[in-house]
This record gives C-alpha cells, sequence and structure tokens, in this order.
C-alpha cells in the first residue's frame, strides 16, 4: 500500500523535488545535534565517574624536609588504610615541574627554590562510597595542613555547563522539529491550492475529507521518509569525520566522541520519525483546510 | 438485443429503499447570486419525483450550469430551500453530504476527468471512492467501458484521447455507480449523432431502473424527438414543460440501438 495510485496528480506539482530536501537538511540539523547531545551525554557520565574516583591530597611545602618525609609517610598510612582507597603515591617532583611547565616555563635552577606542595595522587575504588570530608578531617588533625580535593566544586561547574549544552541542544531539536511542520504545513496547503479541481471533483463524486487526506499522508510519509533517509546519508559521513579529527587530538582535555549502539540507533530511527510526522501534520492540514470548505 | 449491463443489475451497490413516492430533487424559491452581481437564478421552484426524466433547455447564459450545480452540491442557492432526497441540504452536517454525494452522478460540461489518470480509473473512481471492491470494480468497470465504445482505450490517458471519448470516459464516471439523481450538462455536445442516441439509450436504461435525471442540453432535435418534459430557464427564471409521448425519431432511435446490441 506504501507505493499505492494516487487519484490526485502528484507528479506534476514539483513538490516531490523540494519537500524531501528540506526534511534532509532538517534531519541532518536534527542528527548533528542528537549526536552532540549523546556524546556529551556519555563524556559527562564517564568525566563524572572518572573524576568522582579520583582524590587528590596536598601537603603544604613549608615543613623542613625531615618533617615533611614524615608527613607525607603519616598521610599515605592513613589513605592506604581506607577500605575505599585503590592506590595512593606521590606525585614526583619531576611530574609536578612537567605540569607547571606551561603555566612557568622549562624549570630552571632557580625554579627549584618555589615551594612546590606535596602532591598525593589517590584513586579511589568508583563503587564505594566515600566521606570526603571525613577523610580530610582526619588528615589534617594528623598532618597540619593536608588538604583533600575531590575535584566537586569544578566538576559540578563543568556538569552544569554540559547540562546547559544539553538544554540548548534539546532547544535546537525542538526548533527543527517546529520549522519541519511548519514546511510540511505549507507545502501541504500548497498542494491542496494545486489540486483543488482534482480535490473538488473527489468531493463531487463522493470522497470524505478523510480518503483526499489518506492520500496526501500516505505521499508525505514516503517523502518525509525519502529526505530523512537522505539527511541521515549526510549526517553520517560528517559525523564519522568529526569522529576521526576527535580521536586524533588524543588530548587529555577532548574527550573521545563515542556513542552507544543504542545512539546509532535511536539516530537511525530519525528518517522514521521525519515520515511520521510528516504523514501526521499532513493529515491535520487536509483535514483541517477542507473542514472550511463547502 | 438490447444489452443489460451488469454494471447496473449488480448487487454491490444496491442501497436500501428510501424516500419511496417522495421527491429526489426539489427547489423552492431558489436564488443565486455570485458575489454582488445580480441573481442568475430567480425563485426557482420544482419537484421532480422519483423516475422522471427531464430537460434542462435555455439560451446560454440562462443557468442552467448553475441550477445543475446547486443539484450536485457544488454551489449554496443566496436564498431558498433545496431538498435532495427529502433532506433539506442547508441543515444537513457536512460529514453527511458524500453519502448524499455518492447517490448523485454527475456529467459536468467541461468533463473535469483527473489528467493522470487512465479512462479505466477515472470511471473506476465512484466505486473505489464508495470503497467496493477491487474485483467488482475491474468487472463493471471494463464493461460498461467497452460500452461506450471505448474498449481499446481503457488506459488511455483523457488528453490522449478526442472530445467525444472525453465525453463518455464522463458518462461512464457518472453513471457507474448507478445513481439515484443523474445530472448532466450537455452530455452530448461532442459526440455524432449515432453516439449522441446510444448514450440517450443508455440515459433511458438508467431511468428505467429508477434513476432521475435532468440533462441539460442544447440539442432541440433530441429534446422533441425524445418526448421528456423539460425544465426551460430563461432570465434566471424558470418555466416547466410537458412532456409528451415519445415521437417516432425516439422510436427509431431505439430501433437503432437495438441493431447496435
Amino acid at each position: 500500500m506504501f507505493m499505492r495510485r494516487s487519484d490526485l496528480p502528484f507528479d506534476e506539482d514539483g513538490l516531490a523535488r523540494f519537500l524531501p530536501w528540506l526534511i534532509a537538511f532538517m534531519v541532518f540539523l536534527a542528527t548533528m545535534a542528537m549526536a552532540g547531545a549523546l556524546a556529551l551525554s556519555v563524556t559527562a557520565g564517564r568525566w563524572d565517574k572518572g573524576i568522582s574516583a579520583t582524590l587528590t591530597v596536598q601537603i603544604p611545602a613549608t615543613l623542613a624536609p625531615k618533617a615533611q618525609e614524615k608527613a607525607i609517610a603519616r598521610a599515605l598510612k592513613i589513605l592506604r588504610a581506607e577500605p575505599a582507597v585503590v592506590s595512593a603515591e606521590q606525585i614526583s617532583e619531576s611530574r609536578i615541574m612537567a605540569l607547571l611547565e606551561p603555566w612557568l616555563g622549562t624549570a630552571g635552577e632557580d625554579m627549584r627554590d618555589l615551594p612546590l606542595p606535596i602532591l598525593i595522587d589517590v584513586n579511589l575504588d568508583p563503587d564505594a562510597v566515600v566521606d570526603v570530608a571525613a577523610l580530610a578531617g582526619r588528615l589534617s588533625a594528623q598532618v597540619p595542613g593536608a588538604t583533600a580535593d575531590d575535584h566537586g566544586a569544578w566538576l559540578n561547574r563543568l556538569v552544569s555547563l554540559i547540562h546547559w549544552v544539553q538544554a540548548v541542544t534539546l532547544a535546537v531539536l525542538g526548533l527543527i522539529l517546529l520549522v519541519s511542520v511548519g514546511t510540511v504545513v505549507f507545502a501541504t496547503r500548497t498542494g491542496l491550492a494545486i489540486h483543488h479541481e482534482a480535490i473538488e471533483v473527489l468531493h463531487l463524486i463522493g470522497a470524505h475529507d478523510s480518503y483526499v487526506a489518506k492520500q496526501f499522508a500516505f505521499r508525505a510519509l514516503a517523502l518525509g521518509f525519502k529526505g530523512g533517509v537522505m539527511g541521515l546519508a549526510l549526517a553520517a559521513p560528517t559525523l564519522w569525520g568529526i569522529g576521526l579529527l576527535a580521536d586524533r587530538m588524543e588530548a587529555g582535555l577532548l574527550p573521545d566522541f563515542t556513542l552507544t549502539s543504542a545512539h546509532w540507533l535511536a539516530l537511525a530511527s530519525l528518517p522514521v520519525f521525519a515520515g511520521l510526522i510528516a504523514m501526521l501534520t499532513a493529515r491535520r492540514t487536509v483535514m483541517k483546510t477542507l473542514s472550511e470548505m463547502l | 438485443m438490447p444489452v443489460e449491463l451488469s454494471a447496473f443489475s449488480g448487487s454491490h451497490l444496491n442501497r436500501a429503499p428510501e424516500n419511496h413516492g417522495g421527491d429526489v430533487i426539489s427547489f423552492e424559491n431558489v436564488g443565486l447570486r455570485y458575489g454582488l452581481g445580480p441573481e442568475v437564478l430567480q425563485d426557482v421552484s420544482f419537484a421532480l419525483p422519483s423516475g422522471s426524466f427531464y430537460f434542462l433547455i435555455g439560451p446560454s447564459g440562462a443557468g442552467k450550469s448553475s441550477l445543475l450545480k446547486l443539484g450536485y452540491l457544488a454551489l449554496k442557492p443566496s436564498r431558498g430551500l433545496i431538498s435532495l432526497f427529502g433532506r433539506n441540504i442547508a441543515t444537513t452536517a457536512r460529514g453527511e453530504l458524500p453519502e448524499l454525494r455518492r447517490r448523485i452522478g454527475v456529467v459536468f460540461q467541461e468533463f473535469r476527468l483527473l489528467r493522470h489518470l487512465s479512462a479505466f480509473d477515472n470511471v473506476a473512481l465512484p466505486l473505489r471512492v464508495a470503497g467496493i471492491r477491487e474485483s467488482d470494480v475491474r468487472k463493471n468497470v471494463s464493461e460498461l467501458l467497452a460500452w461506450v465504445g471505448l474498449r481499446g482505450h481503457m488506459q488511455s490517458r483523457p488528453p490522449t484521447l478526442s472530445g467525444g471519448q472525453q465525453q463518455r470516459v464522463a458518462i461512464a464516471r457518472a453513471v457507474i455507480a448507478r445513481p439515484k439523481l443523474l445530472l448532466a450538462d450537455e452530455p452530448t455536445g461532442n459526440v455524432d449523432d449515432s453516439m449522441a442516441l446510444r448514450l440517450m439509450h443508455l440515459f433511458d436504461e438508467l431511468n428505467k431502473l429508477g434513476t432521475t435525471l435532468i440533462i441539460a442540453t442544447h440539442n432541440e432535435h433530441l429534446v422533441k424527438s425524445l418526448g421528456h418534459p423539460c425544465l426551460c430557464l430563461d432570465g434566471g427564471r424558470l418555466e416547466i414543460t410537458p412532456g409528451k409521448a415519445a415521437g417516432t425519431a425516439g422510436r427509431n432511435a431505439s430501433a437503432e440501438l437495438g441493431k447496435v446490441f
């Protein structure tokens, strides 16, 4: 029934040429926006898990070398005694220098005099619930000046940024939907105007509005689906290209943009949605417009 | 030997008898004007009982087509009352009009065939719209098209057909669903005399089966020879002239048709 003979001369109206392209662009934009939002949600989840399972303990560098050694050993002992702690290692001076290099330049002789704090990198069991505040309290009680940072403030800002981006993406998707529906309404009204003579004949021989609407709806379904497939065909290589570029960066800052198979399935279903939305919109438009006629 | 078309005797279109003895179509003081222009129809009143056969005559511009348009519900009257099958059109809900229209066959003056559809599909439209089974559609449409001499043109599209052939397709479309009321606007305007007689025989056959007909025509010869009563329009006003028994020309026509079939 999908490619059924139509009682209206749809081939002559030219809408079949431009409507699929308009829908294709909309589906392309929707696919990109959705892929972005989905990749962000994956990344946000990963960051959340990755960072929340780490702690950085800082011991001020104001102590005498001997006292400092003792303080580090005490801190490591306290940390390693925690059941949730998987590992706790002091970050070497050379690693700290390397971390500071982008800000302070190559480590020279004078930089040795800088009072660099001692940092301990702590990895936690991601599934364990850790009371970071209590742990920090115990640490500072035994090692004066020691602080534990679970990156909470930074993480909160990051997560709220991601939520904002996701909200904007949703708004973009909503706008795309609105424009698509508007396009189909406009195209359907144009079709009704172009074919009004044939529609009048159908009416005069006893066709109900729904009979006419069905013809428009089937056509919109076919054109919407076709446009959706075209849009997806445009979006797929684009996404693949972005993924490839992101892979090449290898930078720690850029998370790799990967989508799960469920996400790919959601993106692949966009043409079906495009077809269904076009079909429902066309049907509604025809029923509404015809109900105002004799 | 006259041929009986199974399209007209099949059971697929049997409908519950309705409005026995009542008027199929009636106009009461109907007036029609387009926009703010003068009235093209004034105080038109008539009532045709089931099974009547009327010609609609009058000079060009007298309002014949307008009257037919009111009859097949393409226009609303500016004033007055129109009833079809005993129902007041003004108070009939829009959603119920298709059921009324399915009982009315229309031959439009300009044919109004759908250009992208074959002759077969054009004639099949009223049956498909009414949801008739495709096997019945095939049988009845093929038979009727063969009967009007278009057996070899079933798959031809209207633009490739001559005016006369298009007219026959239009007539076949109007009668395929065996309407209770047939409104035809110059249905024999584009065919030669023998085809005109053949088509008139088709209308007669329909009439015998109970269809009420109003045929608008300029063909005085046809009107005189068949002797049906006339609705005469002049300057937007209607007069009804009684018919007389079919003349010799009509009988000759039937004899001629008898030879053909």
